[in-house]
């Protein structure tokens, strides 16, 4: 099985920053997934949107890594979203209530019209 | 008479020495100058003894002994004889015919004979030694030659490696004695995943036995690939080695059919040293009968089956070990190898302890009487779970079939290849796609737990992998090395103290997969944990829905 290094990049949409998610999340992946959204927050969003429409796998480490950034985001007052999800990571959302405590959207466009 | 000795000469340091033991001496011969053919003294003949005793030239005339050889001397025209003494040894004889002249030998002829012997006798004696020896450095030289060949036939058609099996350790030694006797041992790799093992020992040595034992495995591996019976493989392969095998040869081989999943060996044997299987509590034979391959065509042999556990370790072995002596003459004997066998630590190479024992037994400049040949056989899987898991959708133990056995190494990251592994196997089971997902995360998380808390992450320590299925749900039993650990609940963690900081974020494993299979089991010994992943076959999409 080839496994895929994490990467991402951040875009910003007014007061919404996007942090586009490539590959695993697993325990490899938290500096990049830190440092994404070290930068994603630079520009201070309201908003800041996890697009897993990339990411094939994310285990037990990998939900400890978001339930972190869900922590700073409550901190700081944003709120965070996702979008993108395999059903199958959807059921682990709900089963985790992740799901509980950020929004989660099937695509894009609707996470984006949803928010604003 | 100059011409006639120089004939004689080339005839006596030709010679083999005439008083070396009678029975072992051929005939001597004697050559004569082309008019007198040739004449042969048996080495037991009286006149040896004679010749032996006589004090110079001895006209025939004059000898009374009844002797085939005197009358042959005679009748080759032999006059006189002039016998040849070095240290005190008849080495030959010179022998002469009537003289030209026609008269008798004169005194002076045969004074001049006499010394003429006296003087010849260290010459040749010397020119016969010289001979001696270069007949036997061209003996040796051939021999080592003939050894030479046999080894290379042997060690060619030895596998160079041995076979690589999960679960399994095989090892192999093969230790030629000077002689080179006929042992051999092969192993087959079927397609059906079953691997065939022989073990053989050709009753003779050198070229001969390189050349049967050659036969004989070409023999058996078409019999092997042709029948999955091993008393069948061995009926086959005698029957067809009957007709060709020389007088007085034969071969003892066993051969043993190895299903490594499900931990069998079922073998027949022809004559060949009884393997021993070693246990945790006992050493035992495994015993089958059977007539060696060459003997009589139309044998038949008995077929056994073994189950091999955990732990345990077959030894195959030849002759060369049991049958070795010592400079006192003693032999080293199968009751000190099934002892040496007892007292071997579980966790050593068990070749390299007997090769030991055996170097300690014999003493140093041990000349190997015979091959020593080794073949072991040991099942390193461990039991995950005895118990098959008690489903309450089957209610039932029964059925179990292991799809597959391995092992990962605990390494960040392996956890990936468990779950590629574990879809590879399942990949015509009847599990819907979600279920399918929900086991590859409980499959990953578990692997993952045995990895990092059950073996610290040393990577030395493997993490087991066994997938089952009784047809009606699949089980999949991750096992690690950390025995006696307490195994916490799977509590629903606490998501709003993770969030507030008050715990920390991690701690998802246990209640992830618990919330993936329809059933999961724990079982811990003092070394092991296990933990079992139980998910139903027969396509319960609702399955964990409202977990």
């Amino acid at each position: 099985m080839q496994t895929k290094t994490l990467e991402a990049g951040v875009r910003h949409y007014g007061n919404t920053a996007i942090i586009d998610l490539n590959g695993e999340i697993d325990g490899f992946g938290e500096e990049v997934l830190n440092t994404a959204y070290d930068e994603a927050e630079s520009q201070n969003p309201e908003s800041i949107l996890l697009n897993f429409s990339h990411v094939d796998y994310i285990n037990s480490t990998g939900i400890a890594l978001i339930v972190s950034l869900l922590s700073r985001a409550r901190k700081s007052q944003k709120k965070l979203y996702s979008f993108g999800l395999s059903d199958h990571y959807v059921e682990i959302f709900q089963i985790t209530r992740l799901a509980d405590f950020m929004g989660i959207f099937p695509d894009e466009k609707s996470a984006l019209v949803a928010i604003s | 008479m100059a011409t006639f000795l120089r004939s004689f000469w080339h005839s006596l340091v030709g010679q083999d020495r005439l008083e070396d033991e009678a029975t072992e001496l051929p005939p001597v011969e004697i050559r004569s100058p082309s008019e007198i053919p040739e004449v042969q003294i048996a080495p037991e003949d009286p006149l040896i003894g004679y010749f032996q005793n006589a004090s110079g030239a001895v006209e025939l005339d004059k000898i009374n002994v009844n002797s085939p050889g005197l009358a042959a001397l005679k009748a080759a025209g032999v006059k006189l004889v002039v016998p040849l003494i070095s240290q005190g040894e008849l080495i030959g004889l010179l022998n002469l015919g009537p003289r030209l002249s026609e008269q008798d030998y004169s005194t002076d002829d045969r004074k001049l004979l006499n010394d003429l012997a006296t003087q010849a006798s260290p010459a040749v004696r010397v020119a016969q030694l010289v001979r001696q020896q270069q007949v036997e450095a061209r003996d040796r030289e051939r021999l080592d030659q003939e050894l030479r060949v046999a080894r290379i036939i042997q060690q060619t058609l030895l596998p160079k490696e041995v076979p690589a099996l999960e679960g399994w350790h095989i090892a192999a030694h093969y230790q030629p004695a000077r002689a080179v006797g006929g042992d051999f041992y092969d192993f087959l790799l079927h397609a059906d995943g079953s691997l065939g093992l022989f073990v053989g020992d050709v009753s003779d040595k050198g070229v001969p036995a390189a050349l049967v034992m050659a036969t004989t495995r070409s023999i058996l591996r078409t019999a092997a690939e042709r029948h999955t019976s091993p008393g069948k493989v061995l009926e086959r392969a005698n029957d067809l080695l009957c007709p060709d095998i020389p007088a007085n040869m034969f071969v003892t081989c066993l051969y043993a059919l190895i299903d490594p999943v499900n931990r069998t060996m079922c073998f027949a044997n022809a004559g060949h040293n009884l393997p021993y299987r070693r246990s945790p509590t006992e050493i035992t034979e495994l015993r089958a009968t059977g007539m060696p391959l060459g003997l009589m065509p139309g044998m038949q042999y008995e077929e056994k089956e073994a189950s091999l556990h955990p732990g345990e370790t077959v030894l195959f072995f030849s002759d060369g070990l049991p049958e070795a002596h010592n400079a006192r003459k003693e032999m080293f004997g199968f009751p000190r190898l099934k002892e040496l066998m007892r007292g071997t630590p579980a966790d050593d190479n068990l070749i390299d302890y007997l090769l030991s024992e055996l170097e300690s037994f014999t003493g140093p400049n041990w000349e190997q009487e015979d091959d020593v040949t080794f073949v072991t056989l040991k099942c390193t899987m461990i039991d995950m779970i005895e118990k098959p898991s008690q489903n309450a959708e089957t209610g039932s133990q029964a059925g179990w079939r292991v799809l597959a056995d391995f092992e990962l190494a605990s390494k960040p990251g392996n956890e990936r290849q468990a779950i590629e592994r574990v879809n590879q196997v399942l990949k015509e089971a009847k599990l819907p796609e979600k279920c399918r997902k929900r086991l590859e995360t409980a499959v990953g998380e578990a692997t993952m737990n045995a990895m990092e808390h059950g073996n610290k992450y040393e990577e030395d320590k493997p993490v087991y992998i066994r997938i089952l299925t009784n047809d009606q749900v699949v089980s999949v039993r991750i096992t690690d090395c950390g025995g006696n650990q307490i195994i916490p609940d799977p509590d629903t963690p606490d998501l709003e103290a993770k969030l507030d900081g008050l715990q920390s974020p991690r701690g998802w494993g246990l209640f992830l997969i618990k919330n993936m299979v329809d059933e999961m089991n724990v079982v811990s010994d003092e070394k092991h944990h296990t933990i079992e992943l139980i998910m139903n076959l027969q396509g319960d999409e609702n399955a964990n829905q409202d977990s």
